[in-house]
């Protein structure tokens, strides 16, 4: 059966239609529809719950090395209250999963997973580090929702004292207060915007999610579901695991580059990287014809299949459909067309992200 | 006139011989934001419970199936541009106009349909 996070009667108090995802029941929107969510983050700011993440803890003296063996980025380098991207890789060079890695100091780290890669993550994780570096799952005890949006700094303003707020992107504060409720606050997100992604104990964030609602009004804040979420994602050209990520495609393909550092030490998969001439590569498309180019639709340039669609849909802020797609790099600069249910649709290759503003 | 309701929420206001041809306001508000109606070509038979024309939402694509038969003698241009007229006045936006040979006995009137939906 389907797990709820703790935000659950929440959702259903603000109209959320309840779909399962990732083994949780969570809204795929509210009453304000998708399209509205997307674009109050766009334009103002949104509320999300994110609870269903997995929370990972690696720590011990050596925490540091033990985790540069199994992640493509370096972790070395880092301050506390930093965070990083990485990949968790396979020894094929393909991903378990993608994965933000936050400093808390040199001998602990507190890592934030896929929903649904969560107990694949743990058992490879702590089956892959050495002894004396300890593991714990703490995905259960935590709950998460993410602010953004253009205005999430002034919502969080009025809640939180000016130290608790983290300046710069991809860093964290660690023991923040917002009106009692003790937090970790980071500034990341999913969206392409400028927000925070907070942390806090189950049995207090109902209390959180509702005082951010409220204290946003002002300023428009929308609740916004799983739908708003992903296509703000995709607009923003992030990549989602399931669709530009698996354990079968290998990591030098996905336009990673900047999380994915072959100079460093051994690690896990590195071997199979080096020996892999990536064949094909993840980019940016705009559907010129009309209709939407959903995830699978195999991608042609005249008779010759040479990729897929990995994910696909209409981009609420730019206005049109967008995809994200796996071919071979040779066909870059060829005409390309999607198959969607026997209508070809004609591609075009554009930068990602997809919005500018 | 009479509007009557298929169970995959597809409407046919008959008047006469011709149909207008929509969706129903729950089958908009399940769908979500319409962002393409992929319209159906003017001249084509269609019969009965068979697939007419698809629309996409945001989130996924969905046939719509010929509530009447008959053939398809007008369809609403005016979708094509603003698909989202469908979300905000389900009743109104009519799709396509059907010529119509029959009308099936399984179609609900209004009261039905409501109480089908509950």
């Amino acid at each position: 059966m389907a797990k709820r996070t703790a935000l659950y009667d929440n959702h259903v108090a603000h109209g959320g239609k309840i779909v399962e995802f990732a083994g949780y029941e969570l809204p795929v929107q509210y009453t304000a529809g998708l399209m509205n969510e997307h674009l109050a983050v766009r334009n103002k700011v949104g509320l999300f719950d994110v609870s269903h993440m997995g929370e990972l803890i690696v720590k011990g003296e050596n925490a540091e090395e033990a985790l540069n063996a199994i992640v493509t980025n370096d972790v070395r380098g880092m301050y506390d209250g930093q965070v990083r991207y990485s990949v968790l890789p396979n020894e094929q060079g393909g991903a378990i999963d993608d994965i933000l890695i936050y400093r808390i100091n040199g001998q602990c780290y507190f890592i934030v997973v896929n929903a649904s890669n969560a107990d694949k993550d743990a058992a490879w994780i702590s089956s892959h580090l050495p002894k004396g570096v300890h593991f714990e799952n703490i995905s259960n005890t935590v709950s998460q929702v993410a602010l953004q949006g253009p205005l999430a700094e002034t919502v969080l303003k009025k809640v939180a004292a000016e130290e608790f707020i983290p300046k710069k992107y991809y860093s964290f504060i660690k023991k923040a207060d917002v009106k009692g409720i003790k937090c970790l606050i980071s500034r990341t997100g999913y969206t392409g915007e400028k927000g925070y992604e907070l942390y806090c104990a189950n049995a207090d964030v109902p209390a959180l999610f509702e005082l951010l609602l409220k204290e946003g009004q002002e300023e428009g804040i929308l609740p916004c579901g799983l739908g708003a979420r992903d296509t703000l994602r995709l607009e923003a050209g992030m990549p989602l695991y399931g669709h530009e990520l698996g354990e079968d495609i290998p990591v030098n393909e996905v336009d990673l580059g900047f999380a994915i550092k072959m100079g460093k030490d051994d690690f896990i998969g590195k071997k199979a990287l080096e020996a892999h001439a990536p064949e094909y590569a993840r980019v940016g498309a705009k559907v010129v014809d009309r209709g939407i180019a959903r995830e699978h639709s195999p991608v042609y340039s005249g008779n010759e299949l040479v990729g897929m669609v990995t994910s696909g849909t209409h981009a609420p802020y730019v206005g049109y459909p967008i995809a994200m797609l796996r071919i071979k790099k040779e066909y870059l600069d060829k005409p390309l067309e999607a198959d969607v249910r026997g209508r070809r649709l004609k591609l075009e290759i554009i930068p990602i992200p997809f919005f500018k503003k | 006139m009479k509007i009557l309701y298929r169970e995959s929420h597809e409407w046919a206001a008959i008047e006469g011989n011709t149909a207008k041809v929509g969706i129903s306001d729950h089958a908009q508000s399940e769908l979500g934001d319409l962002v393409f109606v992929n319209l159906p070509e003017v001249g084509t038979e269609v019969t009965a419970g068979e697939v007419l024309c698809d629309v996409e939402s945001v989130k996924a694509v969905s046939d719509l199936y010929a509530p009447v038969s008959g053939k398809i003698v007008k369809v609403n241009e005016e979708l094509e541009s603003s698909p989202e007229l469908i979300n905000q006045d389900a009743m109104g936006a009519w799709i396509c106009e059907i010529e119509v040979t029959e009308v099936p006995e399984d179609l609900m009137d209004e009261t039905a349909y409501e109480e089908f939906i509950k």
